[in-house]
């Protein structure tokens, strides 16, 4: 039986500067009809080139040898115009982030009635209404009025739907999409990947799914590519490379997976008080429109808790939750007259409300951060050796020189970076061994507290699980706390002794790890939880999920704090109090859980 | 946007004030005055002449006097070309000049960014390169020696086409007839059609290169519609951000061309009222081009927000 897709001996080329770079070697696959192929591989594996080589999508220096047939014909080097013929219509593509993928300047209608007009004989008003239609079976909500916006005008998730139909409008044979959900919430996450699976069923759509996320790969996938460096490391039917890998790689992707089943070993906490944040708020002024009073939007809404010494607490949330924020205000890092502040933050007994600015900057050498962008937090234009000497140049300037250098160097090698590399730059390193930099530049110090901002959110799962390792390390050895934030429930159940759950700036849940996890209480802690994918192929094919519906609400929605305790919409500026509901478990009011 | 566009017109006001005063004063600062370079006057006579001028009041009264007058719409008359008011010299030169800039910038957007485009459609293969050559060396040469080239070309040895002799007017106004603008404008643009060339080619390379286009070729969306429909606005915003400031500048500032094709325009103005100390006619000129400036850099802003959706004016 002819396959849909046949990919032999594919090679991908890229002309640079550098020689010639293989991104991907002698790669052969297939996909039949109505089936999911899942390939799986961490960044620089080749695994976006493969499928834009294959349909002749690659950058001007790029160039594909090998063969791809789509249903038998041969299409690689095929004229642009049987491309055109083919990209769109029987074959269509969904990318990762939809905010760069669509156009700015085009209305989300004209976008998705191009792809149909461009390969269908249809008429303005039927294709108007067609994806209309579309954009109501992708389920995004008055689907008529948001024809007529632009892509920023959406949010992420919405956009991807967008995305899914342009590639769904023409009915298409096969939709490659890769990394359709990365950078999205988890929750978002969990609606598109509900979408696919319904085209995937109902339409009988064949599925290329590229992602580095085993998770996501377990739930969709019947066959299973894992690449690493241009070439495929094992291939076979889901379950086995899930349960029975065979190739080491395979095996490393696999253990790497945080896990939301599985704490990790944490050092035991003192009782001594490090930091307490009492009843903190931080609004930020939304300008209006002439003569309309500025708004207000409370990022931070009235959160409170202290931290022990040696202690571990996870923040965790969606985007718009404020947890970054809340970060920002802990360590007294918001631009100054930008935000308005409330409440009240101690450390170790004193207040800094009241510190001056000298004793801030002295205090500062007590927390230090690690910020999500390794690339981005460091100065391109520095050694890194220079950013992690940085700090202590600034607090400790009475030190030598060489002083100064032994200490970096030292650290160095504590964080496993190569002392060698005192005198390299930022795009010299990897993305883990710039975090790694940044580790050094925030532990150099010898800080009590260390915020982790998405510390370890933009790195593949190898590296995240050898860095959020280094950090359980170095806790362990100096007795540090941490502030761990991050919008991955199963990476903060590593390393987190407790864990606070925020939505729209309010806590709606703060209790110990193992309560949390097991017994969750509040119903959007339920959803979070529920949404979080499994690398186990069985769980995922046989769960059911609590979805959330829709995006969530405006932040200046005085409504969307009672999203959750609808019988007090009568009172709009109600806010759910926390109740502890077990010694330890503090759960915002809810209503009851049907 | 209407809010938006209300505030900024009246954001020009303390604007062109701080450019009055500023120039007012500087041009005080330099030494000599209006009537320095003639034969010196007997002293009385000066006087007279100083006194007749108001120049004889201190500077501040002078400066009060200027600002009522300004007020009221009144420029004052030339100090050098005597018998007419600034308003009668700038009213009379600046049609010419606004004829041939914006003839000239028109015609430099078009063909700037049609062979911008061009290029970088065809990046990096020798249409690309050719076009990009003679930018650069489209950059580099001067209007004082392509007025000459071109004058002797189609002025003076004249070209056959089709069996007729051309020959186009090499000086003169002529009323603003369409030969007499044909050099000056091609003068005036040569330079334009480089910049513009570059910078579109520069702008499309990248937007040729972005994810969304990259959606509209998964899209199968045929190469000359993308160009038009995804590529082309998003490319033409940096056309945008420099067309403002540089129509304004080509405007006023086209002195070279306008002395070599003998034109009526205000570029004259410019430098030879500075360098006679035509106090009033340099304050008219510098409001004339700080008014320029500032209403062509609204409407860039403008043309921004209507080409960027995601710009929003407030």
């Amino acid at each position: 039986m002819s396959k849909l897709l046949e990919i032999t001996d594919l090679d991908i080329r890229f002309d640079t500067p550098d020689g010639e770079v293989y991104a991907v070697k002698n790669i052969s696959l297939a996909i039949g009809a109505g089936e999911c192929l899942g390939v799986v591989g961490e960044s620089g594996s080749g695994k976006s080139q493969l499928f834009l080589g294959a349909f002749g999508l690659l950058a001007a220096n790029g160039s594909a040898t090998g063969s791809v047939r789509f249903r038998g014909e041969e299409i690689l080097g095929a004229s642009a115009k049987r491309l055109n013929a083919i990209r769109g219509g029987a074959v269509t593509m969904i990318f990762q982030d939809p905010l760069t993928a669509l156009t700015p300047h085009m209305t989300v209608g004209r976008q998705i009635t191009e792809a149909l007009v461009t390969h269908r004989k249809v008429g303005r008003a039927e294709a108007i209404a067609r994806a209309t239609e579309m954009l109501d079976y992708v389920r995004i909500p008055e689907a008529a009025r948001r024809m007529k916006q632009y892509p920023h005008e959406l949010s992420g998730g919405m956009r991807q739907r967008v995305m899914i139909a342009i590639a769904t409008i023409t009915g298409p044979d096969l939709i490659i999409a890769d990394e359709p959900t990365t950078a999205l919430d988890v929750t978002v996450q969990a609606q598109i990947l509900e979408i696919l699976r319904t085209l995937k069923e109902e339409k009988q759509t064949a599925l290329a799914l590229v992602s580095h996320d085993m998770g996501v790969i377990a739930g969709m996938a019947d066959q299973v590519q894992v690449m690493r460096r241009g070439e495929i490391v094992e291939s076979g039917p889901v379950d086995e490379i899930f349960y029975t890998p065979q190739a080491d790689y395979t095996r490393m992707l696999l253990a790497a997976v945080p896990r939301l089943d599985r704490a990790g070993d944490l050092p035991p906490t003192s009782s001594e008080t490090l930091l307490q944040v009492n009843d903190l708020t931080v609004t930020f002024p939304i300008k209006g429109a002439l003569f309309q009073k500025p708004r207000e939007l409370r990022a931070v809404d009235g959160v409170s808790f202290d931290l022990k010494k040696g202690e571990t607490l996870g923040i965790v949330g969606e985007s718009g939750s404020g947890k970054s924020t809340l970060a920002r205000a802990v360590l007294k890092l918001l631009p100054a007259g930008l935000a308005g502040e409330g409440g009240r933050i101690v450390w170790m007994g004193r207040d800094l409300g009241e510190a001056g600015k000298a004793e801030l900057r002295q205090l500062r050498s007590d927390f230090q951060i690690v910020f999500q962008d390794p690339l981005a937090s460091l100065d391109p234009r520095m050694p890194v050796g220079q950013s992690i000497a940085e700090p202590l140049q600034a607090l400790e300037p009475h030190l030598s020189r060489e002083k100064v250098r032994a200490r970096v160097r030292a650290m160095m090698d504590r964080v496993d970076l190569d002392p060698a590399w005192i005198n390299r730059y930022p795009h010299e390193l990897s993305g883990g061994q710039n975090q790694r930099v940044g580790i050094a530049r925030a532990m150099i110090l010898s800080p009590r507290m260390v915020v982790c901002d998405e510390a370890v959110s933009a790195l593949d799962v190898s590296i995240q699980a050898e860095i959020v390792a280094l950090i359980g390390e170095l806790q362990k050895e100096t007795g540090l706390s941490l502030l761990f934030i991050s919008h991955d429930l199963a990476v903060v159940r590593r390393l987190c002794h407790r864990v606070m759950v925020l939505y729209l700036g309010r806590v709606v849940e703060l209790a110990g790890g193992e309560s949390l996890y097991r017994k969750p209480r509040h119903p959007y802690t339920r959803a979070l939880l529920s949404a979080v994918l499994t690398p186990d192929p069985k769980a995922e094919r046989a769960r059911t999920r609590t979805l959330l519906t829709g995006d969530t609400p405006s932040p200046l929605d005085p409504k969307a704090q009672l999203r959750f305790l609808k019988s007090k919409l009568a009172d709009e500026s109600y806010r759910p109090r926390l109740v502890e509901e077990a010694p330890g478990h503090f759960v915002a009011e809810h209503d009851a859980i049907s | 946007m209407l809010g938006y566009a209300f505030r900024r017109l009246l954001g020009a006001i303390p604007t062109l004030f701080i450019i009055v005063t500023l120039t007012f004063f500087m041009m005080r600062l330099a030494p000599g005055g209006p009537f320095d370079s003639e034969r010196r006057l007997p002293p009385e006579v000066e006087a007279n002449v100083m006194a007749a001028y108001n120049l004889d009041k201190p500077l501040v009264a002078q400066y009060g006097d200027y600002l009522v007058k300004l007020a009221q719409g009144d420029l004052g008359p030339s100090f050098k070309n005597k018998d007419f008011t600034v308003a009668q010299l700038i009213g009379a030169g600046l049609p010419v000049s606004l004829t041939l800039g914006l003839a000239a910038m028109t015609l430099a957007l078009l063909v700037g960014s049609l062979l911008g485009t061009w290029a970088a459609l065809r990046q990096n293969r020798w249409q690309d390169y050719s076009v990009m050559t003679v930018a650069m060396v489209g950059v580099t040469i001067p209007s004082f020696v392509t007025a000459p080239i071109l004058t002797l070309i189609f002025g003076v040895y004249g070209i056959r086409l089709f069996g007729i002799e051309f020959t186009l007017p090499v000086s003169g106004w002529g009323g603003g007839a369409l030969p007499n603008l044909v050099l000056p404008v091609i003068t005036l643009s040569l330079l334009q059609i480089a910049v513009v060339a570059r910078l579109t080619r520069g702008s499309m390379v990248e937007v040729l290169r972005s994810n969304y286009v990259r959606t509209a070729r998964a899209k199968g969306v045929p190469e000359h519609r993308i160009v038009l429909r995804h590529a082309l606005r998003a490319a033409s915003l940096p056309l945008v951000s420099y067309a403002g400031p540089a129509t304004a500048g080509i405007l006023t500032g086209s002195l070279i061309v306008e002395q070599i094709f003998g034109l009526p325009g205000i570029g004259r103005y410019f430098v030879m009222a500075a360098l006679d100390r035509d106090y009033t006619m340099v304050m008219g000129v510098i409001i004339v081009y700080a008014t320029l400036v500032i209403v062509l850099n609204f409407v860039a802003d403008m043309l921004y927000a209507i080409l960027d959706p995601r710009v929003r004016l407030t």
